[in-house]
């Protein structure tokens, strides 16, 4: 069967250093799959691949079973495809949290503020924030910004969503509300891709687990499999040192 | 808003101060005094050592005579007014055209490259040229070619000189607010799936426009200033004003009733772009 996402031999370097050597992926409808590893290990870079912010090298990406990652494809259809939310939130710092929301509808999809105000005010109560919505970026907390970011990303109805390390740059005690908003995701079905450091929340809800090491996936599996017994000694090594 | 005070006796004004505030206010006073010293000791020296000077009365008459400044300084206000009806037509028309440069910059598709060449070249050539030579030559030369009125007039061709020197000098201004607006940004408004053209005019630019205004209150300080210039090719401006005065009357007191005016309008907008500077590093942090 073929996933609804599906990586096949993706290489990318930037200069003269490989940051992705040969990934292979699939990830279903309605998955969610965690890329863990090391800093550096190409966790974020193959995110960025995925929804072509940076173009491959070689191999194939294919969604729905089309290839995206031909040459010369218009990248911007696809990109409403695909949400993805960054580690550092990357808000829009002169627009309202609603602002920052509506901006792509309104542009890409030729919607009217009138026509967004309910839809947008149903995001934001749906992720606990309704009072925030007329708030700039430097008026709200990480955890709500990132929400945000979530929402923004949401907004444009897609069918799968990318999370680059989303709680990394947050205080630890407003890490749990972000994940919330996942594991609410998660029930509803959505696809997702992490990369991601929590270990407990990838051994709670993923349905598959990669790890990546030097740019490959050295292992992937179910994750009771991956977290109580890895096969890989690489893989046992990086979970003794974050478990 | 995070620096409130984490001790409550510490802002508390009532209660007896630490030992710290003591000797902090003992410093300040300390400092506030050697200030006050400093300051009159310098004035003292201007005011007696300046009218020993053996020319002082020579130079007091012709420059600081109080009934030509009288007689003249309402003349020279009026004049003052042409200034202000230069600048205020030609700083749209800069802002517009400065823009427009900065774009031209920073486009990427190579269809456009000749608009990129003519952007960097444009900048290259106003900002590599004093602005009196350019006055003169665009002045000059374009009612040279034999226009009909009123399209040989100097307040037109010499505005144009005005406009496009300046607009070489806001354009570099915005397109370094453009580059200062990190990489992340971009990438998010692509994330999203907007056109490079939304990209730049929803996101990049308010932010960027926003940063360099300080930078730009300045440039239009200058340009205030620069007004002046045009005087050299006809309009009787209040430069040009002045030294109808001082031939008439042979003194160069309005001169200085000029230098008045100008300070007037310059020294609270320089005060104004430095307090949004200040305004804007804060915010920066």
């Amino acid at each position: 069967m073929r996933g609804k996402l599906e990586l096949t031999n993706v290489w990318k370097s930037f200069g003269d250093h490989q940051v992705c050597r040969g990934v292979d992926l699939s990830v279903g409808a309605g998955q969610m799959v965690c890329l863990i590893g090391a800093s550096g290990s190409g966790k974020s870079t193959l995110l960025r691949c995925m929804n072509l912010l940076e173009p491959i090298d070689e191999g194939t990406i294919h969604l729905d079973g089309q290839d995206i990652s031909e040459p010369g494809l218009d990248a911007q259809p696809i990109r409403t495809r695909i949400g993805i939310v960054f580690q550092s939130y990357n808000l829009f710092p002169h627009m309202t949290a609603a602002q920052n929301v509506m901006l792509a509808p309104r542009r890409v999809r030729g919607k009217t503020p009138a026509e967004l105000a309910a839809p947008v005010q149903a995001l934001f109560a749906r992720f606990g924030l309704a009072d925030r919505m007329d708030h700039y970026p430097d008026q709200l907390s990480g955890g709500q910004q990132q929400r945000v970011a979530i929402i923004r990303a949401l907004a444009m109805s897609p069918e799968i969503m990318l999370f680059d390390e989303i709680t990394s740059a947050l205080d630890p005690e407003l890490v749990g509300e972000v994940l919330d908003v996942l594991r609410q995701l998660r029930h509803e079905g959505m696809t997702m891709v992490l990369a991601t450091h929590e270990m407990s929340f990838a051994r709670e809800l993923a349905d598959t687990v990669c790890f990546l090491d030097g740019g490959r996936i050295i292992e992937q599996g179910p994750p009771e499999a991956i977290f109580a017994a890895p096969r890989e000694a690489r893989t046992r090594a990086f979970l003794e040192r974050v478990l | 808003m995070t620096d409130a005070p984490l001790r409550g006796a510490a802002g508390d004004t009532s209660a007896a101060p630490t030992r710290r505030q003591a000797y902090e206010a003992r410093l300040k006073r300390r400092s506030n005094m050697i200030a006050a010293g400093s300051t009159i000791a310098v004035v003292l020296a201007v005011v007696v050592l300046v009218p020993l000077a053996p020319g002082w009365e020579a130079v007091q008459r012709s420059f600081f005579n109080g009934e030509v400044f009288a007689a003249t300084f309402p003349g020279l206000l009026n004049a003052f007014m042409l200034d202000v009806a230069i600048f205020l037509w030609c700083a749209p028309a800069i802002a517009i055209l400065g823009l427009l440069i900065a774009l031209c910059r920073d486009v990427r598709a190579p269809a456009l490259f000749p608009l990129r060449m003519f952007g960097a070249l444009y900048t290259d050539i106003f900002r590599g040229l004093p602005v009196i030579l350019v006055i003169y030559l665009v002045g000059f030369g374009v009612p040279g070619l034999g226009l009909p009125r009123p399209w040989n007039s100097p307040y037109i061709w010499g505005s144009l000189a005005l406009i496009l020197v300046y607009a070489a000098y806001v354009a570099e201004v915005i397109r370094s607010g453009i580059d200062s607006i990190h990489q992340s940004q971009r990438s998010a408004a692509a994330s999203l799936g907007l056109s490079e053209a939304d990209t730049m005019r929803f996101v990049v630019l308010p932010q960027a426009i926003r940063n360099v205004a300080p930078a730009n209150m300045n440039l239009f300080i200058a340009l205030q200033k620069d007004v002046a210039l045009l005087s050299f090719i006809g309009p009787v401006e209040i430069f040009r004003q002045a030294g109808v005065y001082k031939s008439l009357m042979a003194n160069f007191t309005p001169y200085v009733g000029a230098a008045l005016i100008f300070l007037a309008i310059t020294i609270p907008a320089t005060r104004y772009a430095d307090y949004l500077l200040h305004k804007q590093r804060r915010r920066q942090r």
